[in-house]
């Protein structure tokens, strides 16, 4: 058995510690947006943050997660509101098919939570072990760039409210 | 407004009051003359329809597959159009398998080109009902009444939402002309109204195939002959059965399935199986052999088209222009590979799947639901498909393949269970794009226009194997020797000359071809494309305007052309150390041109940008055709770059991304992509923005390194590369 938190909850995986933690998410724990695309590690679609770090699931054994603190697509957005770059994806219309986008925000979450406003070079080096076979790449890059702008606007809008001391 | 033609009465058929669900009205389109259709009490419709639910909530059943194209988001943007309502108040939901929508098929671009007409209709016959409706319960005459916010707005400005009226409207009889908007009064066509599908897909909450099913799914994996046409000779499963979680080993007509808990404990039964295979004559086959079998073929062909005198020219030229073109098999590689679930019990077969193709009399071949009903043993009216959202289709997900395979294996097992194909499985038993082999000759006049143009192609031929199998040898053989979609754009080629041939040699292997994005124009569009760019050069005239001189009769080709040239500065100095080419090509209805502008790195082509001009007629939704265009690029360069599958004692080399390489965003380039909708009828943009890539990639190369590309993947310095005579 192996105990660890997934999307803030804390959930016990029984599934031999040799299998893919992929698997363990898709069929024990029914976190189907988690994608299974190689079973490699080259393309991108099963990646989810571990300890905050981007890892592809299906290379990391369910053994070695004992503990750790994971978060797949179903916990990126908090109570209420879609994280800014889910928002971002929408306002952008990134996805085509749709199937790789789980992992691709995935990787974009790790890159604003590394760089605030990421370049174009930054973007290329976080998001190109996420193949997007229908090729959104472009709009993919515009999506993180404004990303990091609704990031700040609701940052900006946040503070009077706590001036207000709402809550 | 205009009036439209006369609605048959049959063809327009309203379906009825289920109740509680108010109006409901459904289309009949292509293949369906008489559909049947139940006229009441029946959650059963034709084809694409329209359901106005009595708490306003309006739903359009979309009978074609979502794979990224944007059909879920299309189709109801047509009846939302005409019914007048918000974009916001729309939603959709696919349709099941029935043979009430006839041939459910998603490919050849046909979904916006096949539904413009109908769909319109259904939402503007629908308004007129409501409209009825209204005046009924008002007493006033219809003509005064308008609608406007998803409600009828009666002469005094009271209004009754459509919902309230959908009870009322239902029992109206079904108008038989309707009148459709004339182009300057549309709200929604034409602008890029947001697709219905991205929050799901942007949320984790979408449902590909792989996650649909009902609870407690087992998983199966298949073991398939490594070499196309083997069979199971001998199997020994005791070891595969003793593993934890390994429920079953069940032999299929396509290999060995092993049923268990989960796909990591089938893989483990898998990788524990002891088959011997009979691998048939199919293992001596490799890229060598198959390369002379083209070859050698090619002279022999079918003449499919022949303007002229072409020999009569060929005969008396002292320098006639010969190339020889080679293109490779291709695999689809759909980022979700292929899967099925099925559940065979009580007589019935039910399927959840990502299919292209779910409906089709089995007369000739079936769709899905006819073939997972034949393979599971229930009839086709007791078998249904559920169709999910496709993690790409290209073409793979028209096969039928992996749905016969679940329902074979759910036949003869109980509980429902789920194949699941992996990556390795989706590339080695594919249905590939097929390679070909071109020898193109040509004569340039005086004035350095071609006075002849000579093509013969060989290649194996995708309809033939369609065929059914009742049909008998002969005539299977002749569709074969006909298939147009080994030839098209190459028999249809625009260029002006009076003396044009093409041959097309079919040539029987055993490797399994099928429909790869563009079909057709992925072979002839580089070809023709490359070897007009040739003549340009050897004319010594500038490749745009040459093509420009020689399209006269064409004045699509000249529009996109036109409008690339300009987005592109053709004609001005490219940056240092980059150089330009360009392409254009027609298919599935529109007109593409690029221009790629390429520099080398590493002894490879870099692609720094594209500028592609479309003329798709009229544009629907103006986001998802530049998205369609991005799409089809990226797919069409990685072919161009990397793609190859190379046959070895009748196996597939290649088995997964690290050796079947995908572009990726750091190698992706800018894409600057022009709307020039000429006002005809919309055209296809699935696949047109794919043709022209690989051509517009190889001109640049020639026109920065003089090295003219004549075999894909592009290899700098291959001597196939630089091939160009035929001595």
């Amino acid at each position: 058995m192996t105990t660890l938190t997934i999307n803030g909850e804390p959930r016990d995986i029984s599934a031999p510690n040799s299998s893919p933690l992929l698997w363990a998410l898709r069929e024990e724990l029914g976190l189907t947006g988690t994608k299974f695309g190689c079973g490699i590690g080259q393309c991108g679609a099963c990646t989810v943050l571990l300890d905050g770090a981007p890892v592809r699931s299906c290379q990391v054994p369910v053994g070695s997660a004992q503990g750790t603190t994971v978060t797949t697509i179903e916990g990126v957005a908090g109570a209420g509101e879609l994280h800014p770059i889910q928002q971002a994806w929408i306002e952008e219309q990134v996805p085509q098919c749709g199937y790789c986008q789980s992992g691709q925000i995935i990787s974009a979450l790790a890159l604003l939570d590394e760089r605030a406003a990421p370049t174009d070079d930054d973007i290329d080096r976080a998001m190109s072990g996420n193949v997007c076979r229908c090729g959104a790449y472009q709009a993919i890059r515009r999506a993180i760039h404004r990303a990091v702008a609704i990031r700040s606007e609701r940052i900006a809008s946040d503070e009077p409210d706590q001036g207000e001391g709402d809550g | 407004m205009s009036e439209s033609g006369a609605l048959s009465r049959r063809s327009f058929v309203k379906v009825g009051v289920v109740a509680g669900a108010g109006l409901t009205l459904g289309v009949a389109w292509r293949l369906t003359r008489d559909p049947g259709l139940p006229t009441s009490d029946s959650t059963w419709v034709p084809n694409a329809y329209l359901r106005i639910d009595e708490d306003g909530s309006i739903t359009v059943l979309v009978p074609r597959s979502e794979m990224g194209q944007g059909v879920s988001t299309a189709l109801p943007q047509l009846v939302a159009e005409e019914l007048d309502v918000p974009w916001d108040a729309v939603s959709f939901e696919f349709a099941q398998a029935h043979d009430a929508y006839g041939m459910m098929v998603t490919g050849g671009s046909t979904s916006v080109r096949e539904s413009w007409e109908p769909l319109r209709r259904a939402g503007a016959t629908a308004r007129e009902m409501l409209r009825r409706a209204g005046a009924n319960r008002w007493g006033v005459d219809v003509a005064d009444v308008s609608t406007g916010n998803a409600a009828v707005i009666a002469p005094d400005g009271s209004t009754a939402s459509y919902g309230a009226l959908a009870a009322e409207a239902a029992r109206l009889d079904v108008p038989d002309e309707v009148a459709l908007k004339e182009p300057a009064d549309y709200r929604l066509i034409g602008t890029s109204v947001p697709r219905l599908d991205v929050e799901a897909k942007s949320t984790g909450r979408a449902i590909f195939g792989i996650d649909a099913g009902p609870p407690d799914t087992r998983v199966a994996v298949v073991e398939r002959s490594p070499v196309f046409g083997g069979v199971v000779r001998s199997l020994r499963a005791d070891a595969a059965l003793a593993l934890p979680g390994v429920d079953e080993i069940v032999e299929l007509e396509s290999g060995v399935a092993v049923v268990a808990n989960g796909y990591v404990a089938a893989n483990a039964g898998r990788d524990a199986l002891e088959i011997e295979w009979d691998e048939g004559d199919g293992a001596n086959l490799d890229d060598a052999t198959i390369a002379d079998r083209l070859r050698s073929a090619v002279r022999n062909g079918r003449t499919v088209r022949d303007d002229g005198d072409v020999d009569a020219v060929l005969a008396g030229a002292e320098a006639p222009i010969r190339a020889e073109y080679r293109l490779p098999y291709l695999a689809h590689a759909t980022m979700e590979p292929m899967n099925c679930t099925a559940w065979v019990r009580d007589g019935r077969c039910t399927v959840w799947t990502g299919t292209q193709f779910q409906n089709a009399p089995a007369i000739v071949g079936g769709g899905a639901r006819q073939v997972a009903a034949a393979a599971a043993g229930v009839p086709a009216d007791a078998t249904e498909v559920h169709t999910t959202f496709l993690g790409g289709g290209f073409g793979r997900r028209s096969e039928r393949d992996f749905v016969r395979e679940a329902a074979e294996l759910a036949g003869k097992i109980q509980g429902p269970v789920k194949v699941v194909w992996s990556r390795e499985d989706d590339m080695r038993h594919d249905f590939y794009r097929p390679a070909s082999y071109h020898e193109l000759t040509a004569v340039l006049g005086e004035d350095g226009r071609p006075a002849a143009w000579d093509h013969r192609t060989a290649s194996q031929s995708i309809m033939e194997r369609l065929v059914p199998g009742w049909v008998p040898g002969p005539a299977r053989n002749l569709v074969g020797k006909r298939d147009s979609t080994s030839t098209e754009g190459a028999s249809d080629q625009p260029y002006e000359s009076p003396n044009v041939r093409l041959t097309y040699a079919k040539v029987d292997l055993p490797i399994p071809v099928g429909f790869w994005r563009s079909v057709g124009h992925t072979h002839t569009g580089f070809v023709v494309e490359s070897f007009i760019d040739e003549l340009a050069h050897a004319a010594g005239e500038d490749p745009y305007e040459y093509r420009r001189a020689l399209l006269s009769a064409h004045p699509r080709h000249v529009g996109v052309l036109d409008a690339v040239a300009e987005a592109s500065a053709w004609g001005s100095t490219p940056p240092e150390g980059r150089g330009r080419g360009i392409a254009v090509v027609r298919s599935f209805g529109s007109y593409v041109a690029q221009v790629a502008e390429v520099s080398i790195r590493d002894g490879q082509p870099r692609v720094h940008q594209v500028w592609c001009a479309v003329d798709c007629g009229t544009v629907l939704n103006p986001a998802i055709v530049r998205a369609q265009m991005e799409s089809g690029i990226v797919y069409g360069l990685t072919a161009a770059l990397f793609g190859e599958i190379n046959i070895e004692g009748g196996r597939v080399v290649q088995s997964n991304f690290h050796d079947y390489r995908m572009l990726r965003m750091n190698e992706a380039p800018r894409i600057d992509v022009v709307l020039a909708p000429s006002g005809d009828a919309p055209g296809g943009v699935g696949e047109p923005g794919t043709p022209p890539i690989a051509p517009a990639v190889a001109n640049a190369v020639y026109a920065l390194t003089g090295e003219r590309i004549r075999t894909l993947p592009i290899r700098l310095g291959s001597p196939a590369g630089t091939a160009g005579s035929l001595s």
